[in-house]
């Protein structure tokens, strides 16, 4: 039955087409030319609506506020550093230890070369010693516990005009590149 | 008592852990017929049995609630990020052991010739969506919601200090289902335990069907025609994810130090850790020539020990232990497969070398931000 209804609907002259496919129906006349011009107009909002959209979704990946610590920071005078001591004072505030020695002082990053934890001074059993995955470090900075693949970073460390220690993050110095033993990678007092 | 403790805490260590539980896994979930059949010998089929799950579950509630006398272990067990941990070790192993049993008794229905237990004649063997499906779902759907109100009323979200990135706490866990991830991080470079390996399970879990294809067993539980299949996906569920998991949340402590479940959380506790790459065990221990400098002859030797690893053992096993799969599979469906089993069991034998050996990378380039 609805065989034969469908073959004699589209046989039967005498019936229309429905409305939406009636392209002899006079109030929707397209020309070919107002065809492109609403073609184009149509691209165009469209790529407008677009562009738009990843203006946005653009600015998302730059940040409202900075946060910017001062990269260099001034440190004190040598002699507020006691030898043999890892000095916590500038951890909180700039994410530095420093520590001195027997010849001078150097800083150390407070980032962890395995996930970037800040690992805890174990004062009694001398070792910086991650929480996140164990990785431990001499005071020294080179790893020698858990998965940390390099030893904890240096910064360079210069002295001022007055005496006073600058500490500047920009620049750091990587122990498996041989760089600790760049000048400005420790302070000899 | 304390007694009873200290050998908790003693089995707690991770070699005798993982070596008491690897040596049982497999006889446990058989993967072969010599498996089965000490299987059946030490009658551990039990466990699967009525019987058998009311023993471990009062074994297992027994030990929470003496457990909870001590004070150490309380602190552990009832942190409100713990609670659902030691929830999932009961849920764990109800749902093994569900599953387990309808497959053990499908399997004895088949033995005797009878259809599967999840069988129905044709006209009964589907569900209406509405309302049969629909009425249950939207029944756990409120069980569920009153039960997660309950849960964030009774225990208060474990709210911290505000974050500070000079500062990580100590112990620093990450959300109980990255654990073992985690852990895994302890033995590998972060690009393998954080990249690589999350990829290769997921990649892993994709490649399943298209490895095994054994028609046997869809649509209904069955462990006797898919043994190795099953024992295998169980290995890297109970214990490379969920084991993991148990491990990071109950047995990691301060500084990332192990810790028996009723052992003081000792932040000063000192375990000797110092940790050698394979080429110094190499070059330094063994020849005492001292590091080379280029760095491919200095890590030659873990390039050597991969390379026997990953290329000549595939090849060796087709034609020995898993020459089956071999001819089942193809050479091409049987590469990926060695390769994700081998994948699968190198996890293990790294956390047993840096515990045994503290061996830490077998290939360490630290230079190029290559270790393995």
């Amino acid at each position: 039955m609805a065989e034969t209804d469908k073959k004699t609907a589209t046989k039967d002259p005498g019936r229309r087409p429905p409305a939406a496919l009636d392209h002899s129906s006079e109030s929707a006349i397209v020309t070919r030319r107002s065809f492109f011009s609403w073609l184009s107009f149509g691209w165009l909002a469209f790529i407008a609506a677009t562009g738009g959209f990843f203006t946005m979704m653009l600015r998302f990946f730059f940040p409202n506020v900075l946060f910017e610590p001062e990269q260099t920071f001034r440190a004190g005078f040598p002699d507020d550093y006691v030898k043999g001591e890892v000095d916590l004072r500038w951890k909180d505030k700039f994410g530095v230890w420093m520590v001195r020695n027997d010849e001078g002082i150097y800083a150390l990053s407070t980032v962890c070369t395995h996930l970037g934890c800040t690992p805890n001074w174990l004062s009694n059993e001398r070792k910086f010693k991650c929480p996140c995955h164990g990785s431990g470090f001499q005071a020294s900075g080179i790893n020698f516990e858990g998965p940390a693949p390099r030893p904890l970073e240096r910064y360079r460390i210069v002295l001022a005009d007055d005496g006073q220690i600058i500490v500047d993050k920009t620049r750091k110095f990587q122990q498996e590149k041989g760089q600790w033993s760049d000048p400005e990678a420790f302070l000899k007092v | 008592m304390e007694a009873f403790k200290d050998l908790v805490n003693t089995f707690s260590s991770p070699t005798i852990l993982f070596t008491v539980t690897l040596a049982s896994f497999f006889f446990i979930f058989p993967p072969s017929d010599w498996f089965d059949k000490w299987h059946r010998r030490l009658g551990l089929y039990l466990l699967w049995t009525k019987k058998g799950f009311i023993i471990i579950t009062i074994g297992m509630l027994g030990f929470f609630i003496v457990g909870l006398g001590d004070a150490n272990f309380r602190s552990i067990v009832l942190k409100p990020d713990n609670v659902p941990i030691s929830g999932l070790i009961f849920l764990l192993f109800f749902f093994t052991w569900l599953s387990m049993r309808q497959a053990y008794r499908n399997d004895e229905r088949m033995e005797a010739g009878e259809k599967p237990d999840e069988y129905y004649e044709p006209p009964n063997d589907k569900a209406l969506v509405w309302p049969d499906l629909v009425y249950v779902e939207f029944i756990s759907l409120i069980l569920f919601s009153a039960f997660l109100m309950v849960w964030s009323v009774g225990l208060p979200a474990p709210i911290e200090e505000p974050a500070n990135p000079t500062e990580s706490p100590n112990p620093a866990k990450a959300p109980w289902y990255f654990l073992g991830l985690q852990e895994l991080l302890v033995y590998f470079d972060p690009w393998l335990a954080g990249v690589v390996f999350p990829s290769l399970i997921i990649v892993g879990l994709m490649a399943i069907p298209f490895l095994d294809r054994n028609p046997e067993g869809s649509g209904y539980y069955s462990y006797k025609n898919r043994k190795f299949a099953i024992a295998m996906f169980m290995f890297g569920w109970l214990i490379l994810w969920n084991m993991l998991i148990i491990v990071g949340t109950f047995l990691r402590g301060p500084n990332w130090n192990f810790f028996g479940p009723f052992e003081y959380w000792d932040i000063h506790k000192l375990e000797p850790l110092t940790n050698i790459n394979l080429s110094e065990f190499v070059f330094v221990k063994w020849l005492q020539t001292g590091l080379p400098d280029n760095i491919l002859i200095r890590e030659m030797w873990g390039f050597v020990v991969l390379g026997i690893y990953f290329v000549i053992l595939p090849p060796l096993l087709a034609k020995t232990l898993l020459k089956r799969f071999y001819d089942n599979l193809g050479s091409f469906r049987y590469a990926i497969f060695v390769v994700l089993l081998l994948t699968t069991i190198l996890l293990p034998i790294k956390m047993y070398l840096r515990w045994i050996f503290n061996l830490k990378y077998i290939i360490a380039i630290p230079e190029y931000f290559f270790n393995i």
